[in-house]
């Protein structure tokens, strides 16, 4: 299996738009180990959001290879790439995309349902995994009855649940205020310590400043990646918070 | 995914519209009480025609006297007899599939016990006539051969003359007056009810034949032995049409008819008429239930549609379940059993309110109603078969989505 979770060479996606190709990626390479915190940059049509999905083994690429822990997915049909999907990959939603009018724990369990794990199995870890970030008293509000940063903790808690490899999160923080944007950077920040690789869209830099890694797309291709100097601790920025920061 | 939890996130996902899923329901509910409720009130038409058939005795053939024209039976004083006792007699002998052929005479009489009176219809006939009809005596004894010999004063009564008469009290070994002649009551027939053209069965008295000839109707001129009408009883499975025509041709020869004569008695095959009324009458219960179960049909189109909207609304939660693993067939599943169970809680709730109606039909309508659990089973088994059929192309359409657009979708 090795130390890398991401091995992608020569990803290519080609959209049809009519008789018009959009080569919305184009040649992309790029590996990523085990444990890694890794932010995705780009303007809007840079091709990071068409990057993420294919990472997330939403769609498949039309050119080049792509490995997710050491298996060849570049060819799966839609059930298979679902069964992936379920095993390896937790996603945060820039809208939380939680179920309306269904409870917290419910939300979380909604994974390990697909992944068939019994009803009382489901509810003790969806319970657990819910305490893990913050809310085990708000196991059965409904997210209407939730603030946003409790529904993005409810939506990381279901990301993380059946225990992936891999957190693809996109602009997690994009409906949030800072300092809950701090809070949920913090959730992410100790699930990669315990060795969860994250990989994380954002056009803020302050958010990508909490990654190790930065990638860098522009018109299709990847044109940067290097590594943060001096990442940002999200815990230590808490601390430091003052109620004026708040106030603005 | 298993069935239980599909059933789970089918039934949340009814509750959270719930004022919807009741309405969509209506249809269902509708067209199954329908379907139900028509097939009660056929089957209670088909059964009331049972009950009679059953009260008529089986396997009948009734040979009539005279060159009869109109369709009733013209019976009593100054119909032309044409039929005899030997005539009775040589059927059972000739024909081996003839269980008992009972020769009979029939007329009206005026009957008196104590202050009372009462005009009913009298039967004179041998003690084969009571086999041939199945018909029991509830108390006392039926008359025998030796009676007929003796062309003894003894009756028979019909269970309404014997209420006439005697109310609650016990007629047997009472004496009654019928034209004024003295009778011992010997029984009390079985109650027999109405037959098919209305009449109450159990308005008579049956006694032998020879006495009722003799002392009550008078007997025919030409023929001291001349009846009105026999009664014959095939064996059972017996071929009808085969022995109508023996019947036919053995009276003819003996009657002497040349090829160009008319008959000179009727020959009526008494179950074909029965069973051809049941036959109708089950026509009608179906032609009902096909026109009740179009109601079920359009309910299934209600289903059709609001899980197209409910497909449309939940897009996004679709694409959030293939994203967290769910493969296409359980995206499939769960819409189908969304539908499924629509239809079949609709299904259940048409059930209670077929049985109402039956019910409520039965009682103020005054018409036999009969719930049959086949027509239940059929009314909800089709419920089911119209959520499946209507509910599959929502489905399909739900578990094709693109994970990519449907979590984009707006």
């Amino acid at each position: 299996m090795g130390d890398r979770l991401i091995e992608i060479e020569h990803l290519g996606k080609e959209y049809r738009l009519g008789d018009v190709p959009l080569l919305a990626l184009n040649d992309v390479s790029v590996q990523v180990a085990r444990g890694e915190f890794v932010a995705v940059m780009g303007p809007s049509g840079s091709g990071k959001s068409t990057f993420m999905n294919l990472l997330g083994c939403l769609d498949s690429p039309t050119a080049g290879r792509y490995r997710l822990d050491g298996r060849d997915v570049s060819h799966l049909d839609g059930d298979a790439l679902a069964q992936v999907r379920g095993r390896l990959v937790g996603f945060v939603f820039q809208g939380f995309n939680l179920l309306p009018r269904t409870s917290a724990v419910e939300n979380v369990e909604l994974p390990l349902v697909y992944a068939g794990v019994p009803a009382a199995e489901r509810r003790r870890r969806a319970l657990a995994q819910l305490a893990e970030v913050g809310l085990a008293e708000r196991a059965l509000h409904h997210p209407s009855q939730l603030s946003g940063g409790q529904q993005q903790r409810v939506a990381i808690a279901r990301a993380l649940v059946n225990r992936p490899l891999l957190i693809l999160a996109d602009e997690p923080t994009g409906a949030l205020d800072s300092r809950t944007s701090i809070e949920i950077m913090a959730l992410f920040q100790t699930f990669n310590a315990r060795g969860i690789t994250v990989v994380l869209v954002t056009h803020e830099p302050d958010i990508a400043a909490y990654a190790r890694r930065t990638l860098r797309f522009r018109d299709g291709r990847l044109i940067d990646d290097r590594p943060v100097a001096a990442p940002r601790v999200a815990a230590e920025v808490l601390a430091a918070w003052r109620p004026a920061e708040e106030a603005a | 995914m298993t069935l239980a939890a599909s059933l789970r996130i089918a039934l949340a996902a009814l509750r959270l519209n719930l004022m919807r899923s009741v309405l969509t329901m209506l249809g269902i509910i509708i067209g199954v009480g329908s379907v139900i409720t028509m097939i009660a009130v056929g089957s209670g038409a088909e059964a009331r025609i049972a009950d009679q058939i059953n009260s008529l005795g089986s396997n009948l053939i009734v040979v009539v006297s005279g060159a009869i024209t109109s369709g009733g039976v013209r019976l009593g004083f100054g119909t032309q007899m044409t039929l005899s006792e030997e005539d009775a007699t040589a059927l059972q002998r000739e024909l081996p599939e003839i269980l008992v052929a009972a020769p009979g005479v029939r007329g009206s009489a005026q009957i008196i016990y104590g202050n009372l009176n009462w005009s009913t219809i009298v039967f004179g006939t041998t003690p084969d006539f009571l086999a041939a009809r199945d018909w029991g005596v509830a108390q006392g004894r039926p008359f025998g051969q030796a009676d007929i010999d003796r062309a003894a004063k003894v009756a028979l009564l019909g269970q309404t003359v014997a209420t006439t008469l005697f109310g609650g009290a016990d007629p047997v070994g009472q004496t009654i007056r019928i034209k004024k002649v003295p009778f011992t009551v010997i029984g009390v027939l079985d109650r027999k009810g109405q037959s098919m053209q209305g009449q109450d069965q159990d308005d008579t008295i049956v006694m032998p034949l020879s006495t009722a000839r003799n002392r009550v109707l008078g007997a025919s001129e030409v023929n001291r032995h001349a009846v009105a009408a026999i009664l014959v009883k095939m064996r059972e499975g017996a071929d009808m049409g085969a022995a109508e025509a023996q019947i036919h041709g053995l009276l003819r020869q003996r009657h002497h008819l040349q090829p160009a004569q008319d008959d000179d008695f009727w020959v009526r095959n008494l179950s074909e008429v029965a069973q051809a009324q049941e036959a109708s009458s089950r026509v009608l219960t179906l032609l009902l239930a096909a026109v009740a179960s179009v109601s079920l049909v359009v309910g299934g189109i209600g289903i059709m549609n609001i899980m197209l909207v409910s497909v449309t609304e939940r897009t996004r939660e679709i694409g959030l379940r293939l994203a967290v693993g769910a493969r296409s067939r359980d995206i499939l599943g769960q819409f189908l059993i969304e539908a499924l169970t629509l239809s079949l809680l609709g299904g259940l709730a048409g059930i209670a309110v077929g049985a109402a109606a039956s019910f409520t039909i039965g009682h103020w309508a005054h018409w036999q109603t009969q719930l049959r659990p086949e027509a239940v089973l059929l009314a909800v088994g089709f419920a089911a078969a119209v959520g499946v059929f209507f509910g599959f192309y929502p489905a399909r359409k739900a578990s094709r989505l693109q994970p990519i657009e449907a979590l984009r979708y707006e």
